[in-house]
């Protein structure tokens, strides 16, 4: 027992973190949730080389999580979606949006159909669609919940608990593409680049479960920093860090994200997401 | 003549009471299986519970070593406050405070806490040592007053405060006190784990992520290291080795932890109601909708599916006890019949309500039988243990007669000082359901987390703790009425 305890001893003290001043980051990626610290450590090891500075990657497991980590400087930079970029900056005064994927300047999502429900591809959302069963992705997903959620109100003039006789949220896109492909809902609102990359991958059978709207597009993902990045890395250090963003052209570390290139953004770039946000009322 | 339909015994008129009220709930309230096509989904997972599957050693280590360092921190907090609060239990204020503390569930202290620390360690332990705190004082408090009455007349008039505990109450209490913290770490364990649901990154995150994607393999490996790790709790959890480890968990957990007084400012600011903020905003128009768009339809879902898996629990342990009992079966069937107990109540109600939404969809039906399993499991395994106290005559009977007509209502009454006791936590665990999406008061909890607004996850909180400590006296007042002994349970 006591050989064992020592080999506890040392695994604690071989694995207790190094504390040094370091920037760290986090990401939540919208198709896969699983092996982040391997593959973000990637991520790290290329920003760390570019910057000359140690950075980090924590992962974090829900959207709210990554907000309250940036908000307390755990984190100083972090990969948010829409809407979770919008209520980082609103609780962490001075921080800001410096890049976003190229993808991210005209997002979209799919409404996706169960075959039983016999509703095909429309130019609109169909009015048919009342009564059914809807799942969205996590609460404060902007591509799973926030727009889908606008552009229903926006055609139908009626809030979805109203509009719909039952309202899930699955917590992640793949999640809702599963649940609509078993029935367990009727229709399911998707990110649809995670729709795209699941079809690849030959996860969809679209005998069960189909698109049958696209909405219009929108701006998501992106890169939020604090604002006292300068204060402590030195003058000139975010404009750097977003320039090292900006110039990622390894084919690996986009693809973790997964995005084709980052193109700059700021704040302004996302007020019609805090506009959609305060008129499906999940921002005062 | 409706007179004759109740009952004479009162044992029979509350048991057919609770029976009748869970059938009527049952019918008007949402059970469904709404999923057309599960048997897909179910095939995966049966796929991945035959080939389980392990992630990289660091990254399992670190979930590992961060799990039992929260569980060993926090029950340690909790076992030295809830013991300078057992000292002083006989004020009601402490009684009181000790009720509210043990009625919010860890996973609500930890959407708090979070808010407060950030995701740091600090978060974990005290979200395990908060509510800990509460119980361990209720029960250290019991358990020495159990010890008082045995040794209060032999006891000179002029002892001292301090000689009475060091020779009097500690050799009779020492082995209860010990006992039961080392239960609590158990459930230290379990309630770290599942702290990685809300993103502390404990094995329930790993567990979380795997199950989100689907990789149920990995889901099976998991939860295969948890089992390992509950089963072999008494070999390496022992008292005689925690100083060590607790000075390996400060050290491996302190370079993360971290405080600024700021926080705490800025949080009392979002729990003070939104219109208590601003100057010009009615208290009404934003309290009302909260009252009857969250907490109402909150507070109805989590006593639905509460009260419903109290039944069926208490039915599920009737029918499983004889499993471990020495009175029926024989070793083989013993071992195997515990050995499927330890699975079903060691497996987090957060995983099995999970696995249950994906195969069934949504409604109340997956979280009332994830609770029946997990509590029907508990209550088995006490009334099991209970019964192998129960001295046999030579010509007791034998088989499905012994069980009808000789354990089981020698147990009974035991089974059900249990199964009250369950009734608040499985209440608790009802309404903590409701973050997998099932509309009890869980689900309006954490979507108030979700959007940020503080103010009503509070009293959304404070809600459900009402509900618990409402649960528990009932709880009180009914066993007055059975004449039920008042009795300490563990577990």
């Amino acid at each position: 027992m006591y050989k064992i305890i020592f080999i506890f001893i040392v695994a604690v003290l071989a694995a207790a973190p190094v504390q040094a001043q370091s920037l760290v980051f986090t990401a939540i990626p919208d198709n896969d949730e699983t092996r982040l610290i391997q593959r973000f450590s990637k991520v790290a090891d290329y920003l760390s080389s570019k910057l000359g500075i140690t950075v980090k990657y924590i992962p974090v497991k829900s959207y709210p999580a990554a907000v309250t980590a940036f908000r307390h400087n755990q984190v100083q930079l972090a990969w948010f979606g829409g809407l979770t970029g919008v209520q980082a900056r609103r609780l962490t005064p001075g921080a800001i949006a410096i890049a976003q994927g190229y993808e991210d300047t005209k997002f979209k999502s799919y409404f996706i159909a169960h075959s039983s429900t016999n509703l095909t591809q429309s130019e609109h959302l169909s009015s048919k669609l009342s009564g059914k069963t809807i799942i969205f992705g996590s609460k404060s997903s902007t591509s799973g919940r926030l727009m889908p959620e606008f552009y229903i109100r926006e055609q139908f003039k009626i809030a979805p608990d109203q509009f719909f006789s039952r309202i899930g949220f699955s917590g992640n896109h793949s999640r809702t593409i599963a649940l609509v492909q078993s029935g367990a809902y009727q229709v399911g609102a998707v990110n649809y680049q995670v729709w795209e990359q699941e079809l690849a991958n030959g996860k969809i059978d679209r005998s069960k479960v189909d698109i049958i709207w696209a909405t219009p597009e929108y701006p998501d993902y992106h890169w939020t920093v604090r604002g006292d990045l300068d204060a402590q890395w030195g003058e000139g250090f975010t404009s750097r860090l977003r320039q090292t963003i900006l110039d990622i052209n390894d084919a690996e570390i986009l693809a973790t994200f997964p995005r084709s290139s980052f193109v700059p953004a700021n704040n302004e770039d996302y007020h019609m997401i805090e506009t959609s946000a305060r008129i499906i009322g999940t921002l005062d | 003549m409706f007179n004759k339909l109740i009952p004479q015994n009162k044992t029979t008129r509350v048991i057919s009471g609770f029976g009748l009220l869970a059938f009527l709930l049952w019918i008007i309230s949402d059970i469904t299986i709404t999923t057309a096509t599960p048997g897909a989904e179910f095939k995966l997972m049966l796929a991945g519970l035959l080939h389980p599957q392990w992630p990289p050693l660091t990254e399992l280590a670190h979930a590992i070593l961060q799990t039992i360092s929260y569980a060993l921190l926090g029950v340690t907090l909790a076992a030295t406050g809830g013991f300078l609060l057992s000292l002083i239990f006989h004020l009601k204020i402490v009684r009181v405070a000790c009720a509210s503390l043990r009625a919010v569930h860890e996973l609500f202290w930890g959407l708090l806490l979070i808010q407060l620390f950030g995701l740091q360690p600090l978060t974990g332990l005290l979200a395990i040592a908060i509510p800990y705190t509460g119980i361990l004082a209720k029960i250290y408090a019991e358990i020495r007053q159990e010890a008082h009455h045995r040794h209060k007349p032999h006891l000179p008039h002029n002892c001292s405060v301090f000689s009475r505990f060091l020779y009097a109450d500690w050799p009779l209490i020492k082995t209860d006190f010990t006992n039961y913290t080392l239960y609590r770490f158990e459930c230290g364990l379990r309630s770290g784990t599942i702290l990685g649901f809300i993103g502390l990154p404990t094995l329930g995150f790993q567990l979380e992520s795997a199950f989100m994607q689907g990789h149920y393999a990995d889901v099976t490996g998991l939860l295969f290291i948890f089992y390992g790790l509950i089963a072999t709790i008494h070999w390496w959890g022992q008292f005689k080795f925690w100083p060590i480890y607790l000075s390996a968990a400060v050290y491996y957990l302190w370079p993360d932890i971290s405080f600024s007084s700021s926080d705490l400012n800025w949080l009392l600011e979002q729990i003070t109601p939104t219109p208590w903020r601003e100057i010009n905003n009615n208290f009404g128009n934003w309290f009302y909708p909260i009252i009857s768009e969250q907490l109402l339809p909150g507070l109805w879902n989590t006593l639905v599916t509460g009260q419903i898996a109290l039944v069926l629990s208490a039915g599920l342990a009737l029918i499983l006890y004889p499993l471990l009992s020495n009175h029926f079966g024989n070793s083989t069937t013993r071992l195997m019949g515990n050995l499927s107990l330890v699975i079903m109540r060691s497996t987090p109600e957060l995983i099995l309500g999970f696995a249950l939404l994906i195969l069934w969809g949504p409604s109340l039906l997956p979280a009332i039988i994830a609770l029946a399993i997990h509590n029907g499991a508990i209550i088995g395994h006490l009334t099991g243990h209970h019964s192998n106290n129960i001295p046999l005559r030579p010509d007791a009977p034998k088989g499905i007669n012994r069980y009808s007509y000789e354990i089981t209502p020698r147990v009974f009454n035991q089974f059900l000082i249990f199964t009250f006791y369950r009734w608040e936590v499985i209440m608790r665990e009802s309404a903590l359901l409701g973050i997998l999406g099932l509309h009890t008061l869980g689900f309006f909890i954490d979507s108030a987390f979700e959007s940020f607004r503080l103010d009503v996850a509070l009293i959304l909180i404070i809600a459900s703790a009402a509900l618990n400590i409402g649960v528990d006296s009932a709880g009180r007042v009914l066993r007055q009425y059975l004449h039920l002994p008042k009795y300490r349970v563990i577990g």
